[in-house]
């Protein structure tokens, strides 16, 4: 199961698009030898992802040659491409930013007979909206351009030190990999920032007194220095407030920048350290350092010249491809996805002005091809000035929220079917940690095998933080709980996204049910030094909300306490 | 200082005192050295052996008897040993050898004057050379109190210096006596909340990222003779982390009875039985100066170790280079130099 909550059906574009944008790299860009990209199918509204494996060894060997030249070409000019692929990335952003979506007018404008155009606003909205479904597309493609050899790159290193080092932790290599110049730490660095200004300035009590972030902003436009922090605030939201509270490729998951919520708790927790005297900066160089010494003692224990030379070669490629596979979250599911999202709400907007739906979101219900049907309805109910056309829309959204909600009480099986007999593909391992014998776990527990019910026993996952914790648990399905987390509760999530970063700053440890050790709740609780177990599958399901519980993040075992 | 030629201390010992020392307290010289914490004490000399052979007239009886024995009788060679191990019962040390040691172990007891407990261990120059055999053979005594018994146990040890095995060792390695002489190390007994071994690689595999170490409660002996099944702590030498843990039940311990001045076997109380003998801390602590004694020696370690239950400090008893693995080819991740992308391929074709 690829996301814990079921998909709306406006969002099935996300999975849609990368079954394309996704799968065509894999299989016709370079042909991954013995992988045939990942296949997807949503059942009650959940999203399920299977890797596809080729088994027949004529075929993965006729695969080889085109994979080498291929896949070669992008290692080898890696860093230039990297760079041109950040600036594909932006300009993909301003496209999509400069997409506007307005209200149908009662006339139009004196502008469209005096520019003589002869296209009006409903040519506009049509290819605007064509426009918007394109730019997606466009995006979806730079996101698994450089991906998938990146993960292939990462797990080679991956697998070359388990192998060197049997029983070496996940966590560990990733240390060697991991850099601190990565950008999803940049947001809450900026948080960090403005934290330390506002104590600078004497603007921390508007802060810190008011909960509600409107208040806090009218209350520093009120103090003698607000205008400076009032300045920095807005210089630090455009990009680094594109910071989806989610993983990006839900509409319900807002950034930072529509909901400011999130980065003002973090900066009234940033601000009681500061006040108490603490230090708030990452260790950036003792980070670096540190990683430099771990890399040299395991290279010291290899026996060969070969072997000292190999680890050195796979470690470089995989620092090399490692801001992209981390920075492309940013730009791709937080910037840019939190963009598209808004413009879709935009277009909501312009059938709720119409009458076609009774609030802007509505539109989430419908599929990107009933958009267009419902778009064209209301465009002819516009120039026909019939507005009754087509007015069944209203009442299909009605039926669809009752259908969404029963299928969000639904308790869906981590797994379906038959597990594949090897999981062979870099990204459902790295990133989403699932691999064979863990879907089988899966299939186990949920046949009655597993012994363990709910509120009961021990849970297995990957060990992705190291370090013992014990607490109490807190156990959130959506972000909108997030404020609920207390200091030092033991987080228990579905998933994390890079945005609840500050309330990493307040548990003890983490538990998630989805996620490998790349995932951001791994990198971030090795970040903040918390234990964490990723990728149970069942931690919401298990776990009750106070419970007590021990987090193992050395061994990867989360054991419920209280029976 | 005349006592020089008898003992010497720990501390003034180093590699290159083997033939003097022995190869045992060599080592303690050598760990004291490197900064790590050791229990104090000396060695009685090979000097101070040679002198004790000549003055009880030993070495003269001993050229007689080896002589005309035949190795090949296990009867002929147990007669010889025991002629000669009577003698060595029955002789004084010499005056200058008992006064040195006399005055090294009030050293050892300090100002207070109270009888210290000390371990007494024979430190053969070949023991760790010729490995197994022989070092099988050498003799340990504990919690020894008082100058009297310090001395009786110096001599047993050289008393181990004609058992059997030793004789027919010599005669097939044609060594002769007098170049292969025994030290006796007397050292300041730990009173041990735990001990244990720890080897600075993965005994299972030979993998040296990893540091295994195995613990039990009181004093090491019973783990070393495999009588108590051990707690065992896998380490990550580079990071410093507990990776496996696995406690088990420890059903008796070796521990010191103050009143009958000696170590007793006694059974572990319930509550203590499956407790772990060791912190992760402690474990960490541990895998630390495995470590630092590998780095040292360059070559994976064995070494057995105990927890101070007065201080909860801990000490090295002993270090010796692992002979297993280290003699082994190791087996290498790759067969050939390659590119990365051929590492890529290579373990995209593996899965």
């Amino acid at each position: 199961m690829h996301n814990p909550e079921p998909v709306y059906p406006f969002d099935t574009i996300m999975p849609e698009s990368w079954w394309v944008m996704l799968n065509q790299f894999l299989t016709r860009v370079w042909p991954v030898p013995p992988a045939l990209g990942i296949d997807q199918r949503i059942v009650n509204g959940y999203l399920y992802v299977s890797p596809t494996a080729i088994t027949d060894e004529a075929v993965i060997e006729a695969r080889v040659p085109q994979f080498l030249e291929r896949a070669g070409y992008y290692y080898e000019n890696w860093d230039e491409i990297y760079e041109h692929w950040i600036e594909k990335a932006e300009d993909c952003i301003r496209r999509l930013r400069a997409i506007e979506f307005d209200p149908l007018p009662e006339m139009e404008p004196m502008e469209t007979v005096t520019s003589r155009r002869g296209t009006t606003s409903a040519w506009d909205l049509i290819a605007r909206y064509d426009r918007l479904l394109e730019n997606m597309h466009e995006m979806a493609c730079y996101h698994f351009e450089l991906h998938m050899l990146g993960y292939g790159a990462l797990m080679t290193f991956s697998d070359f030190c388990k192998n060197a080092f049997p029983g070496i932790p996940d966590q560990t290599i990733a240390k060697m990999v991991g850099g601190v110049d990565i950008l999803f730490f940049r947001p809450d660095d900026e948080l960090r920032k403005l934290a330390r200004l506002a104590l600078e300035l004497g603007v921390d009590d508007a802060l810190v007194d008011n909960e509600d972030p409107q208040r806090a902003l009218s209350a520093i436009s009120d103090a003698p220095n607000g205008e400076q922090w009032l300045d920095a605030f807005e210089g630090a939201k455009e990009p680094w407030f594109w910071f989806s509270t989610g993983p990006g490729y839900c509409h319900q998951h807002r950034a930072w920048i529509d909901d400011l919520t999130v980065p003002f708790s973090a900066i009234r927790g940033y601000l009681e350290k500061l006040r108490e005297g603490a230090n708030i900066d990452r260790p950036l160089a003792e980070i670096l350092s540190e990683r430099e010494r771990i890399v040299n003692e395991y290279s010291e224990l290899l026996p060969t010249d070969n072997d000292r030379d190999a680890f050195r070669q796979v470690l470089d490629l995989a620092r090399k491809v490692y801001p992209l596979v981390e920075n492309h979250n940013f730009y791709v599911e937080h910037w840019h996805h939190s963009i598209f999202w808004n413009k879709v709400r935009d277009l909501g907007a312009v059938f709720e002005a119409f009458g076609y739906l009774t609030d802007s979101d509505d539109i989430f219900f419908l599929h990107r091809y009933e958009v267009h049907q419902a778009l064209y309805d209301m465009l002819t109910g516009w120039a026909t000035t019939n507005p009754a056309r087509g007015g069944h829309w209203r009442e299909e959204v009605e039926v669809r929220k009752q259908i969404l909600d029963k299928l969000r009480s639904w308790a869906p099986p981590p797994a379906l079917g038959k597990p594949p007999e090897a999981v062979t593909e870099a990204a459902t391992v790295m990133l989403w940690g699932i691999t064979t014998d863990m879907v089988e776990q899966w299939l186990g527990a949920q046949d009655g095998h597993g012994e363990d019910g709910p509120g009961r026993g021990e849970l297995h996952g990957f060990a992705a933080s190291p370090g013992v914790a014990e607490g109490l648990a807190r156990v959130i399905t959506s972000v909108d709980q997030l404020a609920r987390v207390r200091s030092g509760e033991i987080l228990v999530c579905p998933i994390t996204a890079p945005s609840w970063a500050p309330v990493f700053s307040r548990i003890q440890g983490a538990v998630s049910d989805i996620g490998g050790i790349m995932s951001h709740a791994a990198i971030i609780s090795r970040e903040y030094g918390l234990p964490a177990v990723v990728g149970t599958g069942f931690g919401t399901k298990r776990i009750l909300d106070g419970q007590r519980v021990r987090v193992d993040g050395n061994s990867g075992v989360v054991t419920v306490l209280d029976t | 200082m005349t006592g020089a030629v008898h003992i010497r201390w720990f501390q003034e010992c180093n590699a290159s005192s083997t033939r003097e020392v022995g190869g045992k307290c060599a080592s303690l010289g050598d760990l004291i050295g490197a900064g790590l914490s050791v229990p104090p004490g000396f060695a009685v000399t090979t000097t101070a052996h040679e002198l004790f052979l000549q003055s009880s007239d030993v070495r003269g009886r001993e050229a007689e008897l080896l002589a005309s024995v035949d190795y090949e009788s296990l009867p002929q060679v147990t007669a010889a040993s025991q002629e000669l191990r009577s003698m060595v019962d029955r002789a004084e040390l010499p005056p200058s050898t008992a006064g040195a040691v006399r005055a090294a172990y009030g050293e050892l007891c300090g100002e207070e004057g109270a009888d210290v407990p000390v371990a007494v261990r024979s430190s053969a120059g070949a023991e760790d050379l010729a490995g197994a055999s022989f070092a099988g053979q050498l003799e340990t005594y504990l919690w020894v109190e008082g100058a009297d018994a310090v001395l009786e146990h110096v001599r047993r040890c050289w008393g181990g210096f004609f058992t059997p095995e030793a004789l027919t060792y010599r005669h097939r390695q044609k060594v002769d006596s007098a170049d292969e002489l025994m030290s006796v190390g007397v050292q300041r007994m730990v009173r041990a909340r735990s001990a244990g071994v720890m080897f600075t690689l993965n005994p299972v595999n030979g993998d040296r990222s990893k540091v295994v170490i195995e613990s039990t409660w009181g004093l090491g002996e019973p783990l070393v003779a495999g009588e108590v099944d051990p707690d065992r702590f896998v380490v990550d030498k580079v990071m410093l982390e507990v990776l496996e843990k696995s406690v088990s039940e420890k059903l008796i311990e070796h521990r010191p009875d103050l009143a009958r001045r000696r170590v007793v076997v006694a059974d572990v109380e319930e509550g203590r039985r499956s407790a772990a003998s060791l912190s992760d801390a402690e474990a960490v602590e541990l895998a630390r100066l495995g470590k630092t004694i590998e780095r040292h020696y360059g070559i994976p370690q064995d070494v057995e170790w105990a927890i101070d239950a007065d201080s909860g400090s801990l000490v090295v008893l002993q270090a010796r280079h692992e002979t297993v693995w280290s003699r082994r080819e190791r087996r290498p991740t790759v067969q050939k130099k390659g590119s990365a992308l051929e590492y890529v391929l290579a373990d995209l074709l593996k899965r």
